[in-house]
């Protein structure tokens, strides 16, 4: 009874050192997000809103890939495919939604969000049937759904309402506050917040750390993989639609930047290749600071080609340093 | 059940022998493959334009096509092997076919030759280096590197203009002898016998499979494993920069799409060959039926009209059938 109340007790009172070596990496990367965000602010002549805006702007659809990636990491997976299905959802939003009206284009992105978490969901359960490695399975549907969206859109084209490209493009309240941002937050909120702490939540983590042990414990390992991919592809059907929204066009190659990029912003976000480790919130600062690595060298009058090689090098470095932790990691 | 034992066979058991036999000789289908799939495209080819497909000209052309595939394919199974995977060939193979096509002129076929060979070792290297030392993920690594060297070739191709294929790099990439043999067979076979003899005979080649097959037992037993896999990355960087040469020879330019179009094929190649995606086990020999197999099915939808992209969904769903047949017949016993 007493040693209950003890721990107890000790779980209340917070633990610095454990406080730090579970938040701490989360709180770097805020730390990294906002030096560089003092930095980016002295950079152009007349920073405003505007910036502010064209940020959010291109941060977003990286963002929900970083969270697709993420979710599917967690629960000690890979999803390749995330680039490729963003591409699918992209085209298949730009292509129809041109001429429909607010109301319906709407609707036909809700359709595509469900179909998109099928879609995630399908290889999910590829996966556990076929037994075969997570990386090959969804390499496989890399190119299925790469080549499903070349079919439907050879060439960049299509369009969206309006009013809906104000959804990724617009502010809300005031031209401070992007309503990308808004949205990016509401659906971390709607879709991952309620989990993260409920059943499925916590047997994504389990599975995630040490499978066999959650099947022990009785956990339905197969069935939290294909949730795992399934969310992984709602997330990645939001990327998509967010980037039709602030692009407004759908492009059957727009997706591959996000294959590499969303394993990378989940690196520096703090989730561990292993699986079992890290959450949505640190991935969400990591899109971000990609993104600012590039704009900063851009707007430096850095050439195009030279940020995507910086860029690349870095996330590189990043992974590298990653894959050094976890050694030493382990080796303690 | 051993070998002596039956000698009134029942059916099932046949059965059961004649698909251990296949499994364990995964050649033996592939070629049956290889022969009926040709077969198939000739017989669609006489109905769409009355010519035949089955001549020795068609044939001779084949194993043009497949060279360089099979080149990229030739890396991507050493590294398969070891268990990992390396998504920058193509990208390799397009930066050898621009530093040989680019430096040709200002200083002679053989300095471009040689420097783009180690170019190709070099980007090798370089994934070696992180797979190997820094344990990162070797998708994530190769991929890496394959954007950092698109960026930079972009940069390349947009600065300098001057690009010449030498002569000798475009007859073996393009031309035949006696006839009906391509001049990259000389390049293509004397690789593949290296590296058939090398996996089967060397201690290396053998070494390539036990750390594919058990990374930590390798380690325990003294094999330094860094090493074999630094050595593996950088030899199939090598490979990706010969097929490269002979691709630039082919098309008698360099471009920066020039190799991409084989990415996945090369890994198809090395799964229908029958490489284990886990490590371990396999060989160059299903590859190169693995990759002639790919040449022929590309014909056979060439003639079919079929789009690229309905190409690359038949080509991720072939990867994932087999990738799931092989993991039953390897479950299963």
């Amino acid at each position: 009874m007493s040693t209950a109340a003890a721990g107890v007790a000790a779980r209340v009172r917070p633990n610095p050192a454990r406080l730090a070596r579970r938040h701490g990496w989360t709180v770097g990367v805020y730390v990294l997000l906002l030096v560089l965000l003092l930095y980016w602010q002295t950079i152009p002549a007349n920073w405003g809103s505007f910036d502010v805006q064209s940020l959010a702007i291109d941060a977003l659809p990286l963002a929900f890939a970083a969270m697709a990636q993420s979710v599917v990491i967690i629960s000690g997976g890979i999803d390749l495919s995330v680039g490729s299905l963003i591409s699918l959802i992209n085209v298949l939003s730009a292509k129809y939604m041109i001429d429909m009206s607010f109301r319906n284009a709407l609707l036909f992105g809700l359709l595509l969000l469900v179909g998109s978490a099928a879609a995630g969901a399908f290889t999910g359960t590829l996966i556990v049937l076929s037994r075969v490695p997570d990386i090959v399975v969804t390499l496989a549907m890399l190119f299925v759904w790469a080549g499903l969206a070349l079919e439907i859109l050879q060439i960049p084209g299509g369009g969206a309402p309006q009013s809906y490209l104000q959804l990724g493009t617009g502010h809300w309240w005031s031209p401070w506050i992007p309503s990308g941002l808004m949205i990016l937050l509401l659906a971390f909120a709607i879709f991952w917040l309620p989990l993260r702490w409920a059943r499925p939540g916590l047997a994504l983590y389990s599975v995630g750390s040490n499978r066999n042990a959650a099947y022990l414990s009785g956990v339905g390992v197969a069935r939290t993989r294909i949730f795992a991919y399934a969310l992984g592809g709602l997330f990645a059907g939001l990327a998509g639609l967010a980037l039709s929204a602030t692009s407004g066009i759908g492009d059957p190659n727009a997706g591959q930047y996000y294959t590499l990029n969303s394993v990378a912003a989940a690196v520096l976000g703090g989730v561990a290749l292993v699986g079992g480790v890290g959450g949505l919130i640190g991935p969400i600062a990591a899109a971000f600071v990609v993104t600012l690595v590039k704009t900063i060298l851009i707007l430096k009058g850095v050439d195009q080609n030279w940020a995507q090689v910086i860029q690349g090098t870095l996330i590189i470095v990043v992974v590298m340093i990653g894959g050094l932790a976890i050694r030493q990691r382990a080796r303690t | 059940m051993s070998a002596g034992t039956p000698q009134v066979a029942t059916p099932a058991a046949r059965l059961r022998a004649a698909q251990r036999v296949l499994s364990d000789n995964p050649a033996i289908a592939l070629t049956f493959v290889f022969v009926a799939l040709f077969v198939v495209t000739d017989i669609v080819n006489r109905a769409q334009s009355g010519k035949a497909f089955l001549t020795p000209t068609q044939v001779s052309t084949t194993f043009l096509y497949a060279a360089p595939l099979a080149l990229l394919a030739a890396g991507q199974t050493l590294v398969m092997l070891t268990g990992g995977v390396d998504l920058s060939v193509a990208t390799t193979a397009t930066t050898a076919a621009f530093v040989s096509s680019g430096t040709a002129h200002d200083h002679g076929t053989g300095y471009a030759l040689l420097l783009a060979l180690a170019f190709g070792f070099g980007i090798g290297l370089v994934n070696g280096i992180g797979v190997a030392i820094f344990r990162v993920n070797p998708l994530i690594m190769t991929l890496g590197i394959s954007s950092v060297t698109l960026g930079a070739l972009t940069i390349y191709s947009q600065t300098r203009f001057v690009a010449l294929v030498p002569n000798i790099v475009n007859t073996l990439g393009s031309s035949r002898f006696f006839k009906y043999v391509p001049y990259d067979l000389l390049v293509w076979a004397p690789i593949a016998a290296l590296i058939i003899l090398g996996l089967r005979f060397s201690g290396f080649g053998r070494m390539i499979f036990a750390v594919g097959d058990n990374p930590v037992a390798c380690r325990l037993a003294g094999v330094r494993v860094w090493q074999v896999l630094l050595l593996v990355y950088a030899l199939c960087g090598a490979f990706s920069a010969v097929a490269g040469i002979l691709l630039v020879g082919f098309n008698d330019a360099a471009d920066l799409g020039i190799a991409a179009p084989f990415l996945l094929p090369s890994v198809a190649a090395v799964v229908i060959g029958g490489t284990s995606i886990l490590g371990g086990s396999g060989g160059y020999g299903g590859t190169i039926l693995g990759a002639l197999i790919l040449t022929v099915l590309d014909s056979l939808l060439t003639i079919l009209n079929a789009s690229q992209a309905l190409k690359q969904i038949l080509y991720g769903a072939i990867i994932l059938a087999l990738a799931w047949l092989y993991a039953r017949t390897s479950s299963g016993d």
